[in-house]
């Protein structure tokens, strides 16, 4: 019989007052009694909706089924036949624009937790399992994976567990990517991220870390010298973008990548860590997807009194996972909406002092469809600050395109590729994630790293 | 991990060090830089490349011990590792095409600036060589730079060795007698640079300078390392660390450099204070 409370069973959290003051993970993640009873709320309808709207398309109704049934391991063997990093997704997908905003159960009430569902299971089967995966058979052929970020860890993991022998390059001295530099403790606990590595390496991945390809070594010589039969490039978004108003070069003002990367992969918010940041009292962040609100929380935790998110349009336009920004205003943190950053503003000894802005108003809808926001004539105002964050987007990074020859990118970067399976202009080259699409979320490089896999098998089987 | 194969003290505050990182040592080429990471919890740090060996895979990085993280490394020993080595990274100096070029060094950067002055002098170009340091105590790499020179000017601030007087001063003088540069390059101090660039300007010689700004991944994510070059935001790792001099905004790079400073002083104090402690 289903459960047919109109709502979603609450995820455990820690309470916004403790939390904005640690970097310890907010949700906690359901009971087995929750997951169980949550389960029960899925009505196993006919269309699936939830399925299709996957990027992965994992068969969500099934592995729910088997939650309900207490088969936890059950349900982890269905997720992770069509997801590579099940315990990452759950927490940190945009449920509410994928499956769960097509859920049946949505349309009167709550739809079913599914991302929460989706981590309890990962968070099960990583805590109850020791070594599970044993290592397939391999076939001989050797594939290079460039960058460790969701795109190359799906992409190796697809590739290792056809027998594939895997090297994964990655440039910093951590694996993970964005899922180490970027994304923080609190949303995505890096013991899980290692976790996933684990199981990556069990299953015969090697992990080369320090190896800057386009540099150390180059795409074309992985090919020809190091011996390598495929290439697949999830180099990640690149470059951050800066608005180019006066004052961007001032003392106080980061990108997001730096102010992230300082915080998270090198651990300046811990005593015993060498990389120093900035503990500013009053933090403006610029910007209004989930990088600019993953900024703004550890801006928080770094013990800031006042963080403030600036962004142009208003809240229904904010791109964040909603998640992210309820569990941000909860925490205090304020959002100027319809606001927009003209002039970062220096006191004597070059530091920031504070933001210009003026107010906006929505217009027309742009070519894509959001409305766009238009400058309210005399409405400049400051906001008082020691410190600025820039989190509007990134640029392709130049230099795997500028070192690979023949490898083709689009107008504004991003590398070139043949539809949905990332094959690039270059032959035995594939890539997907950031560097191909600009910046984007986790799922949908995951979902491209798999896509690859699939095609570099079928090219290295048919060569 | 990476071994240190070989350390030498070059003065009270500067140490040479050759890593053993084939992979770097077999692409490395003048004007790039590499990124390192002391132990776990340490930071990372660009320093350029002083020399390489690609027989013995080693790389050579000479350093200044200004912070936490270069007196961390100048603790360890011959034999010792450390934890990370990245690179090469950023681009080479361009030596193509170059007939007659001036290196100006200052200080510590002249570890820098010798295996330019090395590579243009190997590519058959006259070489004219500035360097200039404090006193004779803390000269570095003469004989070196002598080897790789048409010729040598060695200053001192107080003339204690070589000439006294600043490199801006012999560099002068040696335009001013009809020496015709089809480049000047300098690699040193913020300062030095300033005023090597606004000297060349008045004379219409293009400079290039190689920069060292704060840096964290070194590989174009970041964004740490901007500087304004001719109005335009520029990344020193992606498209540096080598600019045309001319157009830098120096007093920029000058103010952002010392973004860290009062961190910097408190880690420098602890780790002397660690390191005091140990020796007891």
């Amino acid at each position: 019989m289903a459960n047919m409370s109109p709502k979603k069973n609450e995820m455990p959290s820690q309470s916004p007052d403790v939390r904005r003051r640690n970097f310890d993970e907010v949700a906690l993640g359901y009971t087995e009694e929750q997951a169980v009873n949550e389960a029960q709320r899925c009505l196993n309808c006919k269309n699936k909706p939830c399925v299709s709207s996957c990027p992965v398309h994992i068969d969500i109704p099934a592995f729910i089924a088997k939650v309900a049934k207490r088969d936890f391991e059950g349900a982890y063997a269905i997720i992770s036949s069509s997801s590579s990093l099940p315990a990452v997704c759950g927490r940190v997908c945009p449920q509410e624009n994928q499956c769960e905003g097509k859920c049946v159960r949505g349309i009167k009430g709550e739809p079913v937790a599914i991302g929460r569902l989706e981590r309890f299971v990962a968070d099960w089967h990583n805590t109850k399992i020791g070594e599970f995966s044993s290592k397939p058979e391999s076939n001989g052929h050797r594939v290079a994976i460039v960058g460790s970020g969701p795109a190359g860890l799906a992409c190796a993991g697809d590739l290792a567990k056809k027998g594939y022998d895997v090297t994964i390059f990655e440039a910093l001295h951590t694996p993970g990517g964005v899922l180490v530099y970027g994304i923080p403790e609190f949303r995505l606990p890096k013991s899980i991220v290692a976790k996933e590595i684990d199981g990556l390496k069990n299953l015969g991945v090697k992990i080369e870390t320090n190896t800057v390809i386009g540099r150390t070594v180059s795409v074309d010589e992985l090919l020809e010298d190091e011996g390598f039969e495929a290439v697949f490039i999830g180099s990640g978004a690149g470059l951050p973008k800066f608005m180019n108003i006066p004052g961007e070069n001032l003392k106080g003002v980061y990108s997001a990548n730096e102010f992230l990367t300082r915080v998270n992969l090198m651990k300046a918010y811990r005593e015993d860590s060498d990389t120093p940041v900035q503990k500013a009292k009053k933090v403006v962040v610029c910007g209004g997807g989930n990088v600019a609100m993953d900024a703004a929380r550890c801006a928080l935790r770094l013990g800031a009194e006042e963080v403030s998110v600036v962004y142009r349009r208003s809240l229904d336009e904010l791109p964040a996972r909603k998640e992210e920004v309820e569990h941000a205003m909860e925490e205090g943190i304020s959002f100027k909406l319809l606001t927009n950053p003209i002039k970062i503003l220096s006191d004597e000894n070059g530091f920031v002092k504070g933001i210009a802005c003026v107010k906006m108003e929505l217009g027309e809808p742009d070519v894509g469809g959001r409305r766009r926001p238009v400058v309210i004539e005399g409405s400049e105002f400051e906001i008082e600050c020691d410190c600025v964050i820039m989190a509007i987007g990134t640029s392709p990074n130049p230099l795997i395109k500028t070192t690979t020859i023949g490898l083709e990118t689009q107008k504004w970067g991003g590398i070139l590729t043949e539809g949905e399976n990332g094959k690039t202009t270059k032959e035995a080259v594939y890539a997907g994630g950031d560097a191909v699409t600009g910046a984007a979320t986790v799922i949908l490089a995951m979902g491209a790293g798999k896509s690859a896999a699939e095609a570099i098998d079928e090219y290295l089987k048919n060569k | 991990m990476y071994k240190i194969t070989r350390k030498k003290v070059l003065n009270d505050n500067v140490t040479l060090m050759d890593i053993y990182a084939p992979m770097v040592a077999k692409k490395a080429e003048p004007g790039q830089f590499i990124i390192l990471r002391v132990d776990e919890n340490g930071e990372r740090i660009p320093l350029t490349i002083a020399d390489y060996d690609r027989e013995n895979g080693t790389v050579t990085i000479i350093f200044q011990i200004v912070g936490s993280t270069t007196q961390k490394l100048n603790m360890k020993n011959e034999g010792e590792f450390i934890c990370d080595f990245a690179g090469p990274l950023g681009n080479p100096t361009n030596t193509k095409g170059k007939k007659k070029v001036a290196i100006v060094g200052g200080g510590v950067g002249c570890a820098i600036a010798y295996p330019v002055a090395k590579k243009f002098y190997e590519n058959g170009c006259e070489v004219h060589s500035i360097v200039g340091f404090r006193n004779k105590d803390i000269v570095i790499l003469e004989d070196e730079f002598k080897k790789s020179s048409t010729k040598f000017v060695l200053m001192t601030d107080d003339g204690s060795a070589g000439k006294k007087g600043l490199v801006t001063d012999a560099l002068r003088e040696l335009i001013e007698n009809g020496e015709d540069y089809d480049e000047v390059i300098t690699i040193g101090p913020l300062m030095m640079m300033k005023f090597v660039c606004k000297l060349t300007k008045e004379y219409n010689v293009k400079t290039i300078v190689s920069m060292n700004p704060i840096m964290i991944d070194g590989t174009g994510m970041c964004g740490g390392c901007r500087l304004t070059v001719g109005g335009e935001t520029k990344f020193a790792c992606v498209d540096g660390p080598e600019f045309d001099g001319h157009l830098i905004d120096f007093d920029e790079v000058i103010a952002r450099s010392s973004m860290y400073r009062d961190f910097e002083r408190k880690k420098h104090d602890e780790t002397c204070n660690l390191f005091k402690m140990e020796v007891k």
